[in-house]
C-alpha cells in the first residue's frame, strides 16, 4: 500500500500538551488552571434565543457568509464600540469560531514561499495554519521586559521581500499582553512602508482592563484595507461550545475567504447565530459583569504571585497571566508536570505556545475566586517547597 | 464612593464569608477603604445581616414554608405600616412585603410541621383586627432561592484541550 499520508500534515508537529492534559484528566482531585475557556455560563437570554429559534424550526442553512441580520448586528457593533464600518453585505463572513477565520484568511493570502510573521507566544493555530497554507512561519519571539508586546524593530528585523502577512495576536492568549494605540500606530506604519497584510486576531477584545480600551488595528488610518479583523463570541458572551465566529475585511480578501468556507463549511450553525443576534443586541451588560469578575480575580491572582515572589507582569487583557519561573531552574514542563504530580495542579507550561515561552507558566483565571484560592494555596507550598530544597 | 459601596455590595450579596483583605485585593482599593464602608454600612442598617443560605430539605430536618396572602384594612392615620408591624413582630414571620396586585401582603411563615404554620395562621393572624382574609400556599420545593439553584451543584464540565 501507499503512504496515504500528505507530507505537509504530518510534518507539522501534533500538541505537545496532549500527554500532559491526558494526565490531569485522568487524576481525579487535581485542580486545574489550565483551562481557556470561560467559566460561566452562556447568559440565559442568549440560550434562550438559540431555543426558541430550534423551537420555530429555524433548522435549515444559512447564506454562506451568515444571517443577514447577525451581519449587521456585527456592523453595528463594530461601529459602536471601534468606529469601524464595515459593510455586512461584502466584508464580515460569520465563521465556526475565530479559528476557521484564521485558517481560511490565511490560505485565501498565501502563495508557496509567502511568509507569515507570528509573534510569540501566542495561540497554537496560527503556524500550523500558514504551513497548511502553503506559507512559511516567521517566528518572531516577544520578550518579557516589553511586557509580551510587539515592537516596530521586531517586526522590521523579521521581515524579508517574501513577507506577506503579519499576525497580531492581541489581547494575548497566553500572556495577557496588550497593545496600546501608540504600539499599534508604531506597527501600522511598518505595515505600510512593506506593503504587508495583517491578520487581527481580537478574540479577547471585550477582555481588557485598566484605564485604556481595546484599540481595533483596522480603525487606524489606512489599515483597514490591510487587515482581516477576526473576533467572536466565545470569550466575550461565553460562548465557545457555540462554535461563531466572525471575519471582516475588504471585500477582494473577503470574497475569496468567503469561497473556501462555502466550499469547507457551507455556513456556520443556525442556532448558534440566532442565539448570537441576541448576544450582540442584548448582551452588554452581562459582558460589562463578567468582565469585572475577571478583573477581579486578575488583581487576586496577582496579588498572590507578588506574596510567593514569583515574578509577573501585570496582564491587562484576556484571562490570563503568565508568571516567570526561571529561578527554580526548571523547564515549563518539568515545573508543570512536579506541579501536578506533588501539589495536583495543572498549569500549562509557556512551552505549549512557542519556544519562547520556556521560563513562564500560563495561568489562567477563568476560575472561581474559590477555585483560584485552593490553588494558589497549593502553588504556594510547591513554591516554598522548591525554595528550601535549593537551599 | 457610590460605585465603591455598589461594588461592595454586589459581591458581597452572594460572597459574605470573604475576607476583608481579599475583598480589598479583588475590588482594587485598600483594606481601610473597604472595611470603614462596611462598617458605615451597617450602622446606616443598609448591610441588614449576613445569612446563610441553607437547603433544609437536604438534612433530614423539619421544615415548612408558607407564603400567605394577606388582605387587611390599613389603620387610620397609619396606613399599612402598623398592620405589617404587628405581624412581622411575630418570630415565627420569616419576611412580610407589602405588595401590588389582588392582596396586601405577602407574608412568609416558617414552622416544623403543616399543622404549626396553620395553626399560626388560624390562632394569630386571621384574628388580627385589620386583617380581612388570608390564603395560604406551602412550598413543595425550593428550587431556587436567592439566585442560587438547590436542585443541583454545579460541577466544571469544561475539558482540556489545545490552549
Amino acid at each position: 500500500m501507499r503512504n496515504p499520508l500528505s507530507e505537509t500534515i504530518v510534518g507539522i508537529e501534533p500538541s505537545g500538551i496532549r500527554k500532559f492534559f491526558d494526565i490531569v484528566s485522568e487524576m481525579k482531585d487535581a485542580i486545574s488552571l489550565g483551562v481557556g475557556e470561560p467559566d460561566f455560563d452562556t447568559p440565559w437570554h442568549i440560550r434562550d434565543e438559540g431555543i426558541y429559534s430550534l423551537e420555530k424550526g429555524r433548522t435549515f442553512y444559512t447564506s454562506n457568509a451568515g444571517l443577514k441580520e447577525l451581519k449587521v448586528e456585527i456592523s453595528k457593533y463594530l461601529y459602536r464600540k471601534y468606529n469601524l464600518e464595515y459593510d455586512y453585505n461584502h466584508e464580515i463572513v460569520v465563521t465556526v469560531g475565530g479559528s476557521e477565520a484564521i485558517d481560511i484568511a490565511m490560505r485565501a493570502m498565501l502563495d508557496p514561499g509567502d511568509e507569515v510573521l507570528i509573534p510569540q507566544p501566542s495561540y497554537v493555530s496560527y503556524l500550523p495554519c500558514t504551513v497548511l497554507a502553503n506559507g512559511k512561519p516567521v517566528i518572531i519571539e516577544l520578550k518579557a521586559e516589553d511586557e509580551f508586546r510587539l515592537t516596530k524593530e521586531e517586526v522590521e528585523a523579521a521581515i524579508t521581500p517574501k513577507t506577506k502577512i503579519l499576525v497580531l495576536p492581541f489581547p494575548n492568549n497566553p500572556t495577557g499582553a496588550v497593545m496600546r494605540k501608540k504600539d499599534l500606530e508604531a506597527i501600522a506604519e511598518v505595515v505600510e512602508k512593506h506593503d504587508l497584510f495583517v491578520i487581527s486576531d481580537e478574540i479577547y477584545s471585550e477582555l481588557t482592563y485598566g484605564d485604556e480600551s481595546h484599540t481595533s488595528f483596522a480603525s487606524l488610518p489606512g489599515m483597514k484595507d490591510r487587515t482581516i479583523t477576526i473576533n467572536g463570541f466565545s470569550k466575550s458572551h461565553a460562548m465557545t461550545g457555540w462554535r461563531l465566529g466572525y471575519a471582516c475585511g475588504p471585500r477582494l480578501i473577503l470574497d475569496q475567504m468567503l469561497k473556501i468556507h462555502q466550499f469547507a463549511i457551507m455556513c456556520a450553525p443556525t442556532t448558534s447565530q440566532y442565539a448570537a443576534v441576541d448576544a450582540l443586541k442584548n448582551g452588554d451588560e452581562d459582558v460589562a459583569m463578567m468582565r469585572e469578575q475577571y478583573d477581579g480575580r486578575r488583581r487576586y491572582v496577582l496579588h498572590r504571585f507578588e506574596e510567593m515572589g514569583l515574578p509577573c507582569f501585570e496582564p491587562l487583557g484576556a484571562f490570563y497571566t503568565f508568571p516567570c519561573i526561571k529561578e527554580f531552574g526548571m523547564t515549563s514542563d518539568e515545573f508543570a508536570n512536579a506541579l501536578l504530580k506533588d501539589q495536583k495542579v495543572a498549569v500549562v507550561p509557556g512551552t505549549a505556545f512557542g519556544a519562547c515561552g520556556e521560563g513562564f507558566l500560563r495561568i489562567s483565571y477563568a476560575y472561581s475566586l474559590e477555585s483560584l484560592k485552593t490553588a494558589l494555596d497549593r502553588i504556594e507550598n510547591f513554591v516554598i517547597k522548591l525554595r528550601k530544597q535549593d537551599k | 464612593m457610590e460605585g465603591m459601596r455598589e461594588k461592595i455590595l454586589t459581591f458581597i450579596e452572594k460572597n459574605s464569608r470573604i475576607d476583608l483583605k481579599e475583598l480589598a485585593i479583588v475590588l482594587g482599593v485598600d483594606e481601610v477603604t473597604v472595611a470603614n464602608e462596611l462598617e458605615q454600612m451597617e450602622a446606616e442598617n443598609i448591610i441588614c445581616g449576613y445569612h446563610t443560605l441553607i437547603d433544609w430539605d437536604k438534612t433530614g430536618i423539619e421544615k415548612v414554608t408558607a407564603l400567605i396572602e394577606v388582605r387587611v384594612t390599613p389603620q387610620r392615620g397609619m396606613g399599612f405600616d402598623k398592620v405589617a408591624e404587628r405581624i412581622y413582630n411575630y418570630p415565627e414571620v420569616n419576611s412580610v412585603y407589602l405588595i401590588s396586585g389582588s392582596f396586601d401582603f405577602m407574608v412568609t411563615i416558617e414552622g416544623k410541621t403543616l399543622r404549626e404554620v396553620s395553626q399560626f395562621v388560624s390562632d394569630k393572624l386571621s384574628p388580627l383586627e385589620s386583617v380581612l382574609s388570608t390564603k395560604t400556599n406551602f412550598i413543595l420545593k425550593k428550587y431556587k432561592d436567592h439566585g442560587t439553584v438547590m436542585a443541583e451543584q454545579k460541577k466544571d464540565e469544561r475539558e482540556l484541550m489545545t490552549p
